[in-house]
């Protein structure tokens, strides 16, 4: 890891260390509330939950409430738990994370190396489009996939993901080749090479680090979105989150919260994993570039 | 990178024939009753059409009491996609119909005599321009108290049947320190329980002009300042930590014993059975004390989007279904509402079914059956939305009562 | 720059392809971001309610009535409740997550042991939804079951945290909660930032006898600045999203004490069937956005050129 093999040139004291560990295991702490209260209440009967012990680990342990949350539970009138949702998740988000990515890659690539006239207004335009709520676009989004005929469908879902996504990976790259020596293309350009040859051979091979941010950003963001999801997918074709949505709100039902609880996790394993499986490379990524101007 | 690209593209391609529209012969139904009992009970729907050579693709949108699937509703119209059929609340049926985008019913209300057997005040909703456009599948009546009877006993108190004698009991069980009424502070339960009060201090003609007439002498009489005399009253006798609890988790606190009184809509019986309870020996349910005569009610509907004119096949088979006895009864003997039309044997209900069947049935005939404010049943969500703001404002202590009134006419006369 | 180009390629094509490759993303941002953009300031002059386009036979469904949407907007408590919390939100929430990631960041890259461990435990927040872990802040906040309950029963009797609560103090539980999901984000931006700076001149500072103190005031920090403004970015972006949040956490409640410019303007243009304010509302926030990010963004490209 660079983090551990870089030398730092801070010394610090016995004393001092003592409370930095301190401090970093009180937030470890911290961080990890949310799932303890998660975890423990998916592992124990309804019973004990709302007999009022919800902090507490269970008197009686028990896994059934992962069991239903997967595979038997109610989700629509047919009671297929989440697991059918899984997939239409995947199908989704797969596509839409690659297209996005490669995009914001051949972006980045244009806006630092290809320059013209205007670009950074153009850029700015880009990236005030983050900053759009996802609310007011809605309806009028509604209308185009309408009118684009890919309504209900998963193609109309991925397209909508991939247009609120570029904003975000065009940045992420461009900061990156920012400070990609600008030599190298031009001495690839006199050899003869053309513009997605330079792109292939000389960028792409050194993007990796960046890669890896930008596809966990678009990855965790897209697979969490429920308002999308919701509104143009099928009832079938619906996402995870929808799936869970339908599990966990209930407004004059019955609410079992284990069930809900299980649910919950494992609607969020593959981001959690994509962050524990690629958080090392994340930090290496954020600092080969994007973070520095 | 080229053949990424062509790859992506012929992936995007072929994903894009793959959602599901819904073909001919099938009906698509878009709901919220995502919660056990009531998707099983919305399996029996599915199984009755099942069984006429009808397909059900589902599209189950929770949350927020159908205002999700209500957003998701103007999305999917606003594509030119929109569903065979939705589950559907109050004005929101009336706001579709008005936009015309419903289909009409008539020929199917006809043959099926709807019009002689549900009860008028729900039937106003169901209609647009003397055309029937939604199929009722129920009707939950919103102005019960559950009560733990264990807790009562001991406690020496019977039903009360007058607000006096309510205050009476909240103050024993207050003095022998039980918290008298469980509550989860949530704008809609909030709204529930205003809706009962406000009833309860000024009689129906009170209610129907302030709630439903929007009249706004009625809004701002003493009468309403009296109505949040005892909302503040029932605000001092609920515990501390009330705000923002989900209702079932109040409705544990009345079977766990922790709490006397909860005033819920009638689905609070669920709770109580699925934790083993038997109605009349382990809890109780009676109107809220001063509303014995009344009802008010809130009803789940399917309203038909047009497809063309006419109403399709499938469509009218779906409504023949949802308004068939049979279906009434075995649906709301799990969802614990009562039949949307008053002919339905109450055999297979327990007690607390019998008598709201048997309220609804007597309130429908006396003029005493009033849609719930709460639940969208008496005005605009515009207006029920400001009506709410002042209502929690006032539960969580921001305004006085004197002060609650006077907002109370400014929102209302702001959201119309 | 032009003249560059033209010089180092021959073709039309080879001088057209970067714009070629750069357009469909241009569209697709100029339609769907700007166009609906447009198309809400429109809907704000109407007195629409439930649906722009489907219309009465054709007609429709609405009205041109100027600008009384705003004046409503601004004659509702509720609007006020709403940008006086973003406020609040915004700047304690951006505060707080800067300096719990810088401070965190500056503790891992001590060379500490279990880093690897540490690490993950401080990101994974952000790979969670609020759909996920609202329920879950929520009764650990409640006093009844929650922490207060938790401190009582080890015998401290007189603790209270009753936040959630509390119509004045309901607002910094969200604050609370939204701190846990992006600091550690926060974190790993700051940390990268570190691991970039050049050991050369920290030990040169060193020889000259700084103290660890000063060699972070006057040395380390101030290269952290595209950190800063990356991350208050990314924190200003979430912080005017802020939306499941506060849904799953309080409903905007108690009364409405937790109420945000996005849950004001989801309320009225789709619960309340009030699209017109709902639609002056979100007019009124990328106002605000604007006012606020393209100082930025100019300073930051114009800087860059």
């Amino acid at each position: 890891m660079a983090a551990a093999t870089q030398d730092s040139a801070i010394r610090t004291g016995r004393v001092t260390r003592t409370l930095i560990y301190l401090v970093l295991i009180l937030f470890a702490l911290f961080y990890m509330l949310p799932l303890y209260v998660m975890m423990v209440n998916s592992v124990k009967p309804l019973s004990e939950i709302t007999g009022g012990g919800m902090m507490s680990l269970p008197d009686v342990w028990t896994i059934e409430p992962w069991k239903k949350a997967w595979s038997t539970a109610q989700i629509g009138v047919e009671p297929t738990g989440l697991r059918p949702y899984f997939w239409n998740s995947i199908s989704m988000v797969v596509p839409a994370v690659a297209i996005s990515t490669v995009l914001g890659a051949l972006n980045g690539y244009v806006l630092t190396k290809w320059r013209f006239r205007y670009d950074t207004i153009l850029f700015g335009l880009m990236l005030f489009a983050c900053f759009i709520p996802f609310q007011i676009v809605l309806i009028p989004m509604a209308a185009v996939l309408g009118f684009l005929g890919l309504a209900g469908s998963t193609a109309g879902l991925v397209l909508v993901h991939v247009v609120y996504g570029i904003g975000f990976s065009t940045l992420y790259f461009r900061n990156y080749y920012a400070v990609f020596p600008t030599e190298l293309v031009r001495a690839a350009q006199i050899d003869g090479a053309g513009f997605f040859q330079i792109f292939w051979r000389i960028l792409l091979p050194s993007s990796g680090p960046i890669a890896v941010v930008c596809i966990i950003w678009q990855f965790t963001n897209i697979w969490n979105d429920f308002l999308f999801g919701a509104s143009f997918a099928s009832g079938n074709g619906a996402p995870m989150t929808v799936a869970l949505n339908n599990l966990v709100q209930s407004s004059t039902g019955v609410k079992e919260y284990n069930v809900h609880f299980a649910g919950a996790i494992l609607a969020a394993l593959p981001t959690l994993l994509v962050y524990i499986v690629a958080g090392r490379y994340f930090v290496r990524g954020l600092m080969a570039g994007s973070v520095k101007g | 990178m080229r053949d990424f690209m062509k790859m992506t593209t012929s992936t995007l391609a072929a994903l894009a024939f793959s959602g599901s529209l819904a073909t001919a012969g099938d009906v698509e139904v878009l709901h919220w009753w995502t919660s056990g009992g009531e998707a099983a009970a919305l399996n029996v729907l599915k199984g009755d059409l099942e069984n006429q050579g009808i397909g059900w693709q589902d599209m189950p949108v929770a949350g927020g009491g159908g205002t999700e699937a209500m957003t998701v509703l103007r999305a999917r119209v606003t594509a030119g996609d929109a569903p065979t059929a939705v589950q559907a609340l109050g004005f929101d049926i009336l706001d579709w119909g008005a936009q015309g985008a419903l289909a009409d019913l008539n020929a199917v209300a006809a043959k099926e005599g709807w019009d002689d057997v549900v009860p008028a005040a729900l039937q106003a909703f169901a209609k647009h321009d003397g055309k029937w456009i939604s199929a009722p599948v129920n009707v939950h009546s919103t102005n019960w108290v559950w009560a733990n009877k264990a807790v009562l006993d001991a406690n020496g108190i019977a039903v009360p049947q007058t607000w006096e004698d309510f205050t009476a009991a909240v103050d024993a069980l207050s003095a022998a320190g039980v918290t008298p009424i469980a509550h989860g502070g949530q704008a809609w339960q909030d709204a529930t329980v205003f809706d009962a009060v406000a009833m309860s201090t000024g009689g129906p003609e009170f209610y129907k002009a302030a709630f439903i007439d929007l009249d706004e002498e009625a809004l701002g009489s003493d009468t309403m300042k009296e109505a949040f005399d005892r909302m503040a009253f029932i605000r001092a006798n609920v515990d501390d930590n009330f705000s923002g609890r989900d209702w079932n988790l109040a409705t544990a606190m009345v079977i766990n014993g922790e709490a006397g009184f909860q005033m819920m809509g009638d689905w609070a019986k669920g709770e109580f059975l699925n934790a083993g309870k038997v109605p009349g020996e382990d809890f109780l349910c009676f109107r809220f004390p001063g509303t014995q005569e009344q009802v008010t009610f809130n009803a789940d509907q399917f309203m038909m989007f047009d497809q063309g004119g006419v109403v399709s096949k499938e469509q009218a088979a779906l409504a023949s279904a949802i308004l068939s006895p049979s279906f009434q009864s075995a649906f709301n003997v799990v969802k614990g509402s009562v039949p949307a039309r008053t002919d339905v044997s109450d055999e297979a209900f327990d007690a607390c079914g019998k008598q709201g069947m048997a309220d609804l049935a007597a309130a429908a005939s006396s003029g005493n059956l009033f849609g719930s404010m709460a639940h969208g049943h008496a005005n605009q969500a515009s207006v029920k939305n400001a009506i709410y703001d002042v209502v929690t404002a006032h539960f969580n202590g921001e305004y006085d009562s004197a002060t609650a009134v006077e907002e109370l006419v400014d929102a209302v006369s702001i959201a119309q | 720059m032009s003249d560059r180009t033209q010089a180092d390629f021959q073709t039309r094509l080879q001088n057209w392809l970067p714009k070629l490759v750069l357009s469909p993303s241009l569209a697709m941002i100029f339609v769907f971001v700007y166009g609906f953009i447009l198309f809400t300031v429109y809907i704000s002059f109407t007195d629409s309610r439930i649906l722009p386009f489907v219309g009465n036979g054709g007609k429709p469904a609405y009205d041109l009535i100027g600008f009384s949407n705003y004046d409503k907007l601004f004659s509702l408590s509720h609007w006020e409740i709403s940008i006086t919390n973003m406020a609040i939100f915004a700047g304690l929430y951006i505060g707080i997550c800067s300096l719990v990631g810088l401070m965190l960041a500056i503790f891992l890259d001590q060379k500490i042991r279990g880093e690897g461990l540490l690490r993950p435990l401080y990101l994974y927040p952000m790979a969670l939804s609020f759909i996920v872990t609202g329920t879950a802040w929520k009764w650990f906040l409640d006093p009844a079951i929650g922490l207060e309950n938790i401190v009582q029963t080890w015998g401290w009797t007189s603790f209270t945290f009753d936040w959630i609560k509390n119509r004045d103090f309901a607002i910094y539980t969200v604050v609370l909660a939204a701190v846990w999901q992006s600091s550690g984000f926060v974190m790993a931006m700051f940390l990268a930032g570190l691991r970039g700076i050049d050991n050369e001149i920290l030990k040169a500072a060193q020889m000259d006898g700084a103290s660890n103190w000063n060699l972070y005031r006057r040395i380390i920090i101030p290269q952290l600045r595209p950190a800063f403004l990356s991350a208050f970015v990314i924190l200003a972006h979430l912080a005017i999203k802020t939306f499941d949040l506060v849904i799953a956490m309080t409903g905007g409640g108690p009364g409405r004490a937790t109420e945000l410019p996005a849950t004001f303007m989801y309320s009225y243009t789709f619960s309340r069937n009030q699209m017109g304010i709902g639609a002056s509302s979100a007019v009124i926030m990328l106002m605000t956005i604007a006012a606020i990010m393209i100082p930025y963004l100019y300073a930051e490209l114009k800087e860059k050129k």
